[in-house]
């Protein structure tokens, strides 16, 4: 059977993803799963899935890198690179340009900017606070009592922005139960709460060249992105899967030091 | 990937015996005293009038050093509760809440490394603001739990060119500090005594500063971490004998190691600076880290700043006045950014590593732009890591971890 195909692992705070590359560089198989408290397993589960997917056995994969804070918990990954560098791997696989990479996640959002040549001019974590990223959306979908996946419909149907002025997600969460109570409409406030994450980017640095985003939060709410173009009056690029970015780029990472037979296999 | 890599060793220091020794001997001193009343007991904040203060035959404690101990300790985050809840924010300075935490729990790290009950109850608190308001408020505390007289020095601060001005008014405050400082020790002050000391703590200075600069070698023969436990005696026995005899012996040794091509980090492929205060508690996890990504941390603004060869036994006054005002934590913006370009001259950094501590705004010097300035000036990379000095409520260590070694794979692939 024919070698030469390249996994990528992305075991993220909230969901793990897996993607498996051919030789051309293109995407022929994924999974995304909640990576929950077995990163090892829910690693193995994706790839399986993600196997599936492409049609391909274990004795086809050439190498895999693995990515993510649950990076160092993958077993048949042959080496780690950080999801910054992943992140700009993948987004540069696809826009080859100069850019500033804004990737929302679970638990951080990163911005990185690259110079044409897709090098890494500078990054920027949030700072340990937790505020702008999915777990905010995730505390004032409880909040709000809508289901997180309803949020970016919602959202659309504002008509009536109502802003939060707190950036403690704590804190949102009591402004969003005093707006409740003052009689806001939901998808204002849902509008409000897109808002106050797009502010938490737009304070971590200045967005400069073409902006793209990635990540789990922009995948399933792009209604955010419509927002942020219309803030900074500029186009935005988005990848066609922007949650699987990182562990595409993990993916293109393994073929670059794919020392064929690299892949170490799975567990039983 | 599951496996983890084996933890680099930290190459120890053959002099490191006698740091232990220096060290334990400074405190057992102090708790004599304290116990006997054989020798009058000064407290002084570390960038403080200390050598006045020995030459008036002080002994003299450093509060800020117990600080780093209950830092590096981890007794910090547990203690620092305790001031909080009588009213010290846990915004302020995290050397001062652990501290008092200390004190109210009865708790020191001092029990478990030298078998020493509590800290040495001073006769006298002496202060020094060029460091951070914070220490007064420190001392003030301690004035009113204890009833100790409490006094200081107020320095000038945001300070760009120096003017003569500004070494007339700190000359005189140390001056003026005498009479009280008489009426503690019962004894008249000796001019002689006093320069000695001066002299003392230039010498001190002095070696340490080339024991600093050895890091300049390529490969660094020691690393920021290294320095932060080295500078002990550069704080507490500054103006002594056994100051002067420490460093001498373990720049001989840092010069051995240059000799015969010994780096701190083995295959030492890239170096770095460290700008702001140390994270005591995550000490050892930083410099396995930074050692296992083979980047070595050369220098920092922190263990610079204890370099104080402005001393000159001919003018003691005036020229504390000028060492303790030449410093960097009290200068502004432009100053300390070309001071940090100074250092990149000198040691060939290939980044920096600007560390906001969450309660230290004054040892915080990412917070006005100077990382971006800096990066686009020399052409290398910055990255700002927050946390802080004692709380490690205040630092969250996987997005540290993760930060650096993002930051590491950026100097690879640039």
């Amino acid at each position: 059977m024919a070698r030469g195909f390249f996994v990528g692992v992305d075991v993220g705070a909230s969901r793990t993803k897996v993607v498996v590359l051919d030789a051309g560089r293109s995407l022929v198989g994924y999974a995304v799963r909640k990576s929950g408290t077995d990163f090892a397993k829910t690693a193995d589960i994706c790839l399986r899935e993600s196997m599936a997917m492409a049609g391909i056995s274990p004795g086809q994969i050439d190498n895999c890198i693995s990515t993510g804070y649950g990076r160092k918990n993958v077993p048949f990954s042959s080496g780690t690179k950080t999801e910054i560098s992943c992140h700009a791997k993948g987004c540069y696989h696809y826009f080859p340009m100069a850019m500033t990479i804004v990737d929302i996640g679970g638990q951080d959002n990163k911005i990185i900017k690259l110079d044409e040549q897709g090098r890494r001019l500078n990054f920027k974590m949030n700072r340990k606070c937790a505020a702008g990223t999915g777990a905010f959306l995730e505390e004032m979908a409880l909040r709000l009592d809508v289901p997180l996946e309803d949020m970016d419909g919602l959202a659309q149907s504002s008509e009536n922005l109502v802003e939060l002025g707190s950036y403690c997600t704590v804190f949102s969460g009591t402004e969003v139960l005093e707006k409740i109570r003052q009689g806001k409409k939901v998808p204002d406030i849902v509008k409000g709460v897109f808002l106050s994450v797009i502010k938490r980017v737009l304070e971590m640095d200045a967005l400069a060249d073409t902006v793209v985003m990635t990540g789990g939060v922009v995948a399933h709410n792009p209604y955010l992105v419509e927002m942020l173009k219309e803030i900074i009056d500029n186009e935005i690029l988005v990848p066609e899967y922007p949650q699987l970015t990182g562990a595409v780029g993990a993916a293109l990472f393994a073929m670059e030091n794919g020392d064929r037979k690299q892949f170490v296999g799975m567990g039983a | 990937m599951a496996e983890e890599k084996k933890r680099p060793l930290r190459k120890e220091f053959k002099s490191g015996k006698v740091l232990k020794k220096l060290m334990a001997d400074h405190f057992y001193e102090l708790d004599e005293a304290a116990k006997s009343g054989s020798k009058k007991i000064a407290w002084c904040t570390s960038v403080g009038p200390a050598e006045l203060l020995r030459g008036m035959g002080f002994l003299v404690y450093y509060p800020e050093n117990h600080g780093a101990m209950l830092g590096a300790t981890r007794m910090a985050t547990e203690l620092i509760p305790y001031a909080n809840a009588i009213g010290y924010s846990p915004d302020i300075c995290s050397y001062l809440t652990s501290d008092i935490g200390s004190f109210l729990q009865k708790r020191t790290p001092l029990t478990k490394a030298y078998n020493i009950e509590s800290v040495p109850k001073p006769d006298v608190l002496v202060f020094n603001t060029n460091q951070c308001r914070d220490v007064q408020d420190w001392f003030s505390w301690y004035s009113r739990e204890l009833n100790v007289p409490v006094i200081g020095i107020h320095t000038h601060r945001d300070i760009g060119p120096i003017r003569e001005y500004q070494i007339k008014d700190i000359a005189k405050q140390i001056e003026d500090l005498i009479p009280a400082l008489e009426k503690v020790s019962g004894e008249k002050f000796d001019m002689d005594r006093f320069k000695e000391a001066v002299a003392l703590s230039r010498r001190t200075s002095e070696l340490w500063r080339a024991c600093l600069e050895a890091a300049a070698a390529v490969p660094s023969p020691w690393t920021f971490f290294d320095a932060t436990i080295h500078m002990g005696p550069a704080v507490v026995a500054r103006g002594t004998q056994e100051g002067v005899d420490y460093y001498e012996l373990l720049l001989a040794e840092l010069k051995e190691r240059i000799d015969s091509g010994v780096g701190a980090v083995d295959g030492e492929k890239f170096r770095l600076y460290w700008e702001g205060m140390p994270i005591w508690g995550k000490l050892r996890a930083l410099s396995e880290q930074f050692a296992s990504l083979k980047a070595c941390v050369v220098a920092s603004t922190y263990c610079n700043s204890w370099i104080f060869d402005q001393f000159d036994p001919e003018e003691p006054f005036e020229s504390m006045a000028v060492a303790y005002t030449e410093l960097f934590i009290v200068r502004d913006e432009p100053f300390k950014e070309q001071y940090i370009r100074d250092c990149h001259d000198l040691f060939r950094f290939d980044g920096i590593i600007f560390h906001d501590a969450k309660t230290c705004p004054n040892n915080s010097n990412n917070r006005y732009g100077m990382p971006e300035r800096l990066s686009r000036n020399l052409g290398i990379p910055v990255l700002t890591i927050n946390g802080d000095l004692n709380d490690l409520r205040c630092y969250s260590e996987e997005q540290a971890k993760t930060n650096i070694e993002a930051f590491i794979e950026q100097l690879e692939e640039s």
